[in-house]
């Protein structure tokens, strides 16, 4: 479990030299340019009606055909990206860092410090995690932000667990011991020696959360208890779709698709970082 | 063993207080008057005061929390808002209809997942590891919900053969129950597979480099035999430690499986619960889930430390 040895060069490059990582970077690629670009993308905005095509099919000027109030799919796919990489950045970074802090500072002090903090994470693993990430947006309420604090606080425990476990072994390691001999404080020990040792293994594990992420969003947004409408979020357009199955089957397909693809793309990403980085795979 | 079974079962009691306090905390904190929550808006006065007393709301918090157990542990979890009926019962209603789904995503995963495990394993890097693999990914990476809508699509809008929602009891009318159960069942199933089947295959390429499979080979016994008997054999006990870690996995996908095809279980509860601010349903339904979990895992760690001798010193 030493992921403490310094990356050797190239371990990065390889990533390119493999196929998989390469199909996921592509998708994810794709997501982030229409997350980006989606205003010159397309013609229209995600809440603008086109009375004269409602549930349209696949047509030239709707390609991905259009919704029950007239809405162009496409447009709202393209709009919907923004919100699952939104709710995936912020969330596993406010996760992530949090993890990482609870997970060192448990580690590093031990004693009671550590029993506290890690009986609060495995409180919070006793949740499924959709069922805590539910119960935390009915609280707070539907909404964009609380959906992402939502998801941040269902993905805390397992950074934090990551993060001690990884602390055990860099503090007892030598150059530690000797940084502790030389005066230095547990602050600085904590952020210039640990927690740039601890680093990679959360950052792999990061990108894995970003596809589970993506898909809790989506559950929380099916469900009414994401981001509220007018604003276009894949669950959301899924959810309505279930309405007009018959009418319009295209209207599910489209937003799954992107979903799908999305999450697929991360994963592949994910599983490479991991193979490239993670010492143990070799 | 009696001693670690001691210690796992006083481990769940810190565990099972934390869940119980998160539990309590949320009615308590949303915003506004808990009578209101736990009430509705149209309480009369009398209502609200026998409530206030109920709960010893003028208490301070811990009070109240303490007041909270006792009615928990004498099975009162409160009155749903909506209806009127105490939710104790209609907890354990809906958690029939749950479980008959949970069992049968388990069975669905297990149909897909330990042929295509072991079949991967046995044929590593061929062209069978390759789509298995493929398929995995797949399975991983589609919200469970579109799988559902999918298959609606397919097997009630194109191929009217399968009913898209309800429940039938098995009591009652058994291919009904039958009929009602394959989608929903298929669309929790195949999420579950994908993880299933990766820990099948890396189990049992584990188990396969053993010498005792060599052995085996070298004896000369049948192929098959030597696959399913000695190597699977012994690959099982991770794939049931995983099951049981997945029972999570599985109890949140029931909560959307359940709302995509409208069966009556603890998933839909909550969620219509939420809906509906019926608060008390939903710290109940909540708190049942959580505690069934735990339970689960405490379970999977027993089953554990029964086949692998090993873990029961630790």
């Amino acid at each position: 479990m030493s992921t403490v040895a310094v990356n050797p060069p190239g371990r990065l490059r390889r990533l390119g030299r493999r196929p998989r990582a390469l199909v996921g970077f592509v998708l994810v690629a794709i997501a982030v340019f229409a997350a980006i670009f989606a205003p010159w993308l397309t013609p229209y905005t995600p809440v603008q009606p086109d009375f004269g095509a409602m549930l349209s099919g696949p047509t030239l000027a709707h390609p991905f055909g259009t919704d029950d109030l007239g809405r162009d799919v496409l447009t709202r796919v393209l709009y919907g990206a923004r919100v699952s990489l939104l709710i995936g950045t912020v969330s596993v970074a406010v996760s992530l860092i949090g993890g990482a802090l609870l997970g060192s500072v448990a580690g590093y002090a031990g004693g009671w410090v550590d029993g506290a903090i890690m009986r609060a994470m495995d409180i919070v693993f006793a949740f499924p995690s959709i069922l805590l990430a539910l119960g935390i947006t009915a609280v707070l309420g539907p909404s964009l932000g609380n959906a992402i604090l939502a998801i941040a606080v269902v993905n805390l425990p397992v950074f934090a667990r990551i993060a001690r476990a990884q602390t055990l072994v860099v503090i007892s390691l030598d150059f530690v011991e000797a940084k502790r001999a030389l005066g230095f404080g547990a602050v600085h020990i904590l952020t210039r020696t640990v927690l740039p040792n601890i680093a990679t293994p959360l950052v792999v594990q990061g990108s894995l959360l970003f596809a589970a992420a993506i898909i809790t969003e989506s559950y929380l947004s099916f469900l009414g208890l994401g981001a509220q409408p007018p604003t276009a979020t894949w669950g959301t357009m899924l959810h309505d779709a279930i309405g007009f199955l018959s009418l319009a089957p295209s209207l599910a397909w489209f937003p799954g698709m992107a979903i799908f693809l999305t999450v697929m793309g991360f994963n592949l990403l994910g599983d490479a970082m991991r193979d490239a980085l993670d010492p143990r795979s070799d | 063993m009696k001693r670690y079974l001691l210690y796992r079962i006083a481990s769940l009691v810190p565990i099972l207080f934390g869940v119980s306090v998160v539990v309590f905390l949320l009615v308590r904190l949303i915003p506004g008057d808990p009578v209101v929550a736990l009430l509705g808006m149209e309480g009369s006065q009398s209502a609200i005061d026998a409530l206030r007393a109920h709960f010893a709301l003028n208490a301070p918090l811990p009070m109240q929390y303490l007041v909270w157990l006792r009615h928990l542990l004498t099975g009162d979890f409160g009155q749903s808002i909506q209806s009127g009926q105490a939710v104790l019962p209609m907890l354990l209603g809906a958690l029939v209809p749950t479980l008959w789904l949970s069992l049968a995503a388990t069975a669905v995963s297990l149909i897909i997942a330990i042929p295509a495990g072991v079949v991967a394993a046995t044929r590593r890097d061929g062209p069978a590891d390759f789509g298995a693999s493929l398929l995995a990914l797949f399975g991983l990476s589609m919200p469970s919900f579109w799988i559902g809508v999918l298959l609606i699509l397919g097997f009630t809008i194109y191929l009217p053969l399968l009913p898209a929602s309800g429940y039938v009891a098995p009591s009652t009318d058994f291919s009904g129950f039958l009929a009602h159960i394959i989608l929903p069942a298929i669309t929790l199933g195949t999420a579950l597979a994908a993880s299933v089947m990766r820990m099948t295959r890396s189990a049992m390429l584990d188990v396969l480099g053993a010498d005792f499979v060599r052995t085996a080979r070298a004896k000369g016994l049948p192929r098959r035999q030597v696959i399913w008997r000695h190597a699977f054999g012994n690959a099982q006990i991770p794939i049931i430690t995983l099951l049981g870690i997945q029972f999570g996995q599985l109890l949140g996908g029931v909560v959307i499986t359940e709302t995509v095809f409208s069966w009556p279980g603890i998933g839909k509860l909550t969620v219509d619960a939420i809906f509906a601010r019926d608060y008390p349903v939903v710290q109940g339904a909540v708190l049942l889930t959580a505690a069934l979990f735990v339970l689960v895992n405490l379970l999977t760690d027993m089953v554990y430390a029964l086949v692998d001798p090993r873990l029961r010193r630790s």
